[in-house]
């Protein structure tokens, strides 16, 4: 955090640096060694600026009166659309609830063929092949929680076979979840080791790292979790298990847009955020683009670098886009529900 | 399996990388469509009328035009006040000190408050609107700030009018009789609302002069006034320009002056008051420092320098206008200033989305155009992020000056404008020096993560309000006034019972 570079006006979404180079010091990023132990991975975290909450509480407050509406409206409603991972984590998920699922993912309103697809559609591992069969040719990817989500409680080993058989089952992007344990124990090097391991596993899939922010206590361990996430090489970091209340939030939303902001001034990586859990309606939808576009930039408005955790959110986007358009409200039943 | 991904189209890093099917089509990027205000919620009218002893009638003078700075077109005729208008009002506000507002229980004043704030909390959009056209402020701020905090100042001291006797100012204080208050076009309700509330809940009776750029919804304060039903002459106002409030401030029937406006204007008339028995308060300029250390909460300092200086178009008597930042993170906090202030929208103040307004006259933006022309000619470097300027109307864009020394009048002066002046420190003894080295004393900010370092600092700075992590914070409990040139007595809270009480 020393210096602050200029961030190119387009994130570069090539290939990223393989996350070990950060370790053998062949990176350009200036805090190579600091990854070495626990002892240099918290003098770089606590070396982050705080973050004082009742500003960053106003802040976000002061984003959300933000006024979007009519051409600006509609646009945020398509692009909010395009951005969600639409997820389904449920004990009594079935096969049949996957396909139903990734049939509106790839068409998600049948009297609005335009409508763009969403991102991603996230299930269990043992869901994976089936929402890779159903999405096999569509640009949406297959997301799949793994690392014994939500709770993270078990071993590295465990959870890496999660990770193996998800990935060998089709999905091409990997939530894992945060061991909050060890970070709130301040064993940073392991949470570090972790992410780090996942990575390697995961190879090129694309790894969003769950950071669990309801049991993070305090919006400076969400900086820091922010940032250790990033370092260790994750190509997201996500608010939420959706397990877990509170969920998503604007001032923890704010604290990780910046983490992204930051990171990329310093190393000149655009990573991704991605807002889960809680959010339901196109009024909070709009007001996290806001909050998007306003503290990380422009160029994060794109589902390469943000991205709803969502179920519900995608019919009431439809449901608002059916009254911009038609000037009147259809109504639940006008939309499919799963 | 990495075969299986190839065969998805999918390039490695970067996700969905297919771009989002055009929907609707053509619309790109994310601009924000224009979300203006409805002007005729203002119910603006084409004249305006003087407020005395309960009747709105015209006034002797002259009648001015109020003029919409932000597209100098004339909004209405108000008619001006002379100086049998004047005698009228005072002799009025005396009847009614002398006759039932004094003869009234405590608790009943407290009612009438009461009925002031809800008026106010009722025809809050129209107020909010009308602020904004006459003023230039963006509706933003008259919609979550000016009208919303007058209230708060209306049930705050409805409160405390019957419990006088608790509030350590004596078991039985008195009113002071008739006040005469003269207040500047920066927030004109707002301190209108500041003026008025302590005076009537201690049981004074009051002439209030609104400023010439912006009497109007002072005058609609006059009719939630009115339909409160409240005595006729305890409270009358009187629009016009400085010969009215000098006739206000000089007029023998006055017991106490309570003036906020510029420090130049405060010295006259505590000339003007020397001598004589009247009680007077003055809240005066300012120039206050914002003090950031390099332990400080950088994000939210960023966002309190900008609230600090671009609120109100920083044209605000405790506007941190001076930033003095630690020499380690001078240059992280301006580049981080800079970034914050491209996203700031400058333009229409009825548009909901917009944060920079118009300067109020074109007085105003003279002299803020004279002082930034003095900045550059002293060797400070200005930066204003690319924004378009409206053609007509007065403007003038957020502006940080870097390079700047103690010595420069940017460094010295009051701007009273969107004018930041960016000067760095070594150690907390330099920035408690340089915060101090000015004429004013009005209010300071301090930014760090360490409460040790903010309670040393604090106890050095010769300011009247300091804000700690935070700025141009405003709360009808907490007392606010100066030290040294930025003038004396407190508003707000239960100090600013004192200004308005013979103790």
């Amino acid at each position: 955090m020393t210096e602050v570079m200029s961030v190119p006006s387009a994130p570069p979404l090539s290939p990223q640096k393989k996350p070990g180079a950060i370790r053998k010091g062949t990176s350009a990023m200036p805090v190579a060694d600091l990854s070495r132990d626990t002892a240099s991975l918290r003098r770089f975290l606590f070396g982050l600026p705080g973050v004082d909450q009742a500003g960053a509480e106003s802040r976000a407050a002061g984003l959300a009166t933000r006024t979007i509406k009519t051409t600006a409206k509609a646009w945020a409603i398509a692009t909010a659309i395009s951005m969600i991972d639409l997820t389904t984590l449920e004990g009594a998920d079935t096969p049949a609830t996957v396909r139903s699922l990734c049939a509106r993912a790839m068409r998600p309103d049948l009297s609005y063929p335009d409508t763009p697809m969403v991102a991603a559609v996230c299930v269990y591992p043992d869901l994976v092949a089936t929402a890779a069969e159903a999405l096999r040719g569509s640009p949406v990817r297959v997301a799949s929680v793994a690392t014994a989500f939500p709770s993270g409680r078990a071993s590295l080993a465990t959870k890496l076979a999660d990770v193996r058989e998800a990935v060998a089952a089709g999905a091409n992007e990997i939530d894992m979840v945060m061991d909050r344990g060890a970070f709130l124990a301040g064993r940073y090097a392991e949470v570090y080791d972790e992410i780090l391991a996942v990575k390697t596993e995961c190879g090129p899939t694309h790894l969003k790292v769950i950071l669990e922010t309801g049991e993070l206590g305090t919006l400076d361990n969400v900086r820091r979790a922010s940032w250790l996430a990033l370092l260790a090489g994750g190509d997201f970091i996500k608010t939420s298990t959706g397990k877990i209340s509170p969920a998503a939030t604007p001032p923890v939303a704010l604290v990780m847009l910046q983490a992204a902001k930051n990171f990329a001034e310093m190393t000149g990586q655009a990573r991704g955020v991605k807002l889960a859990g809680g959010i339901r309606t196109t009024k909070e939808a709009v007001r996290y683009l806001v909050m998007v576009n306003e503290v990380a930039g422009a160029a994060w408005l794109t589902r390469d670098l943000f991205r709803f955790g969502a179920s519900s959110l995608l019919n009431d986007l439809l449901l608002q886009w059916h009254k911009l358009t038609t000037g009147a409200y259809s109504g639940p039943d006008y939309v499919a529900v799963d | 399996m990495s075969s299986q991904r190839t065969s998805r189209a999918h390039a490695a890093g970067s996700p969905g990388s297919d771009a989002p099917a055009p929907f609707p089509p053509g619309i790109d990027p994310f601009i924000y469509a224009p979300a203006p205000e409805s002007r005729e919620t203002a119910r603006l009218r084409t004249s305006y009328q003087i407020f005395v002893d309960g009747r709105f009638r015209d006034g002797e003078g002259e009648s001015i035009k109020s003029i919409n700075p932000a597209d100098e077109e004339p909004l209405a005729e108000v008619s001006e006040a002379g100086a049998s208008d004047v005698d009228d009002a005072v002799a009025a506000a005396r009847r009614a000190f002398d006759g039932p507002w004094s003869a009234m229980p405590a608790a009943q004043r407290g009612k009438y408050l009461f009925r002031i704030a809800r008026g106010i909390q009722e025809r809050a959009r129209e107020l909010a609107v009308l602020e904004t056209l006459d003023n230039g402020k963006p509706i933003k701020e008259a919609r979550d700030f000016d009208i919303p905090t007058a209230a708060a100042h209306f049930f705050y001291y409805a409160g405390w009018a019957d419990k006088l006797g608790h509030a350590g100012l004596g078991p039985d204080p008195r009113p002071l009789g008739v006040a005469g208050q003269v207040i500047p076009w920066n927030f004109p309700l707002l301190m209108a609302a500041w003026k008025i509330a302590p005076a009537l809940a201690t049981g004074n009776t009051v002439v209030l002069k609104p400023a010439e750029t912006t009497p109007l919804t002072a005058l609609v304060l006059a009719e939630i006034v009115a339909d409160a039903d409240l005595p006729p002459g305890v409270v009358n106002i009187l629009p016009g320009g400085p010969s009215v409030g000098e006739a206000v401030v000089s007029h023998p029937g006055i017991d106490k002056v309570a003036f906020t406006g510029s420090t130049e204007v405060g010295k006259l008339i505590q000339r003007a008051t020397a001598g004589t028995p009247k009680r007077l308060s003055l809240e005066l300029g300012g120039k206050a420092a914002n003090i950031v250390f390099d332990d400080a909460p950088l994000d939210q300092a960023v966002e309190g320098i900008v609230t600090g200086i671009f609120f109100n178009q920083g044209q605000v008597c405790c506007a941190g206008s001076r930033l003095l930042v630690q020499e380690s993170i001078a240059e992280e906090v301006v580049a981080a200033l800079r970034r914050r202030l491209t996203t700031l929208r400058i333009g229409d103040p009825l548009d909901k989305n917009t944060d920079v307004g118009a300067i109020n006259s074109p007085a105003q933006l003279a002299k803020i155009r004279e002082l930034a022309e003095s900045g550059e000619a002293d060797g400070a470097t200005p930066w204003s992020p690319p924004c378009r300027i409206p053609e007509r109307g007065y403007w003038f864009p957020p502006t940080i000056f870097t390079g700047v020394s103690p010595a420069h009048r940017i460094a010295r002066e009051e701007i009273f404008g969107p004018v930041l002046s960016v000067l760095t420190f070594r150690t907390p003894a330099e920035a408690v020096e340089k915060a101090n080295n000015t004429p004013y004393g009005l209010s300071a900010g301090i930014w760090t993560e360490k409460g040790s370092r903010i309670l040393s600092v604090a106890a050095q700075l010769r300011a009247g309000v300091v804000w700690a992590n935070t700025f141009n914070r405003f709360d009808p409990a907490a007392p606010f006034g100066g030290y040294k040139e930025s003038g004396y007595g407190r508003e707000g809270g239960r100090h600013g019972l004192e200004a308005y009480l013979d103790v």
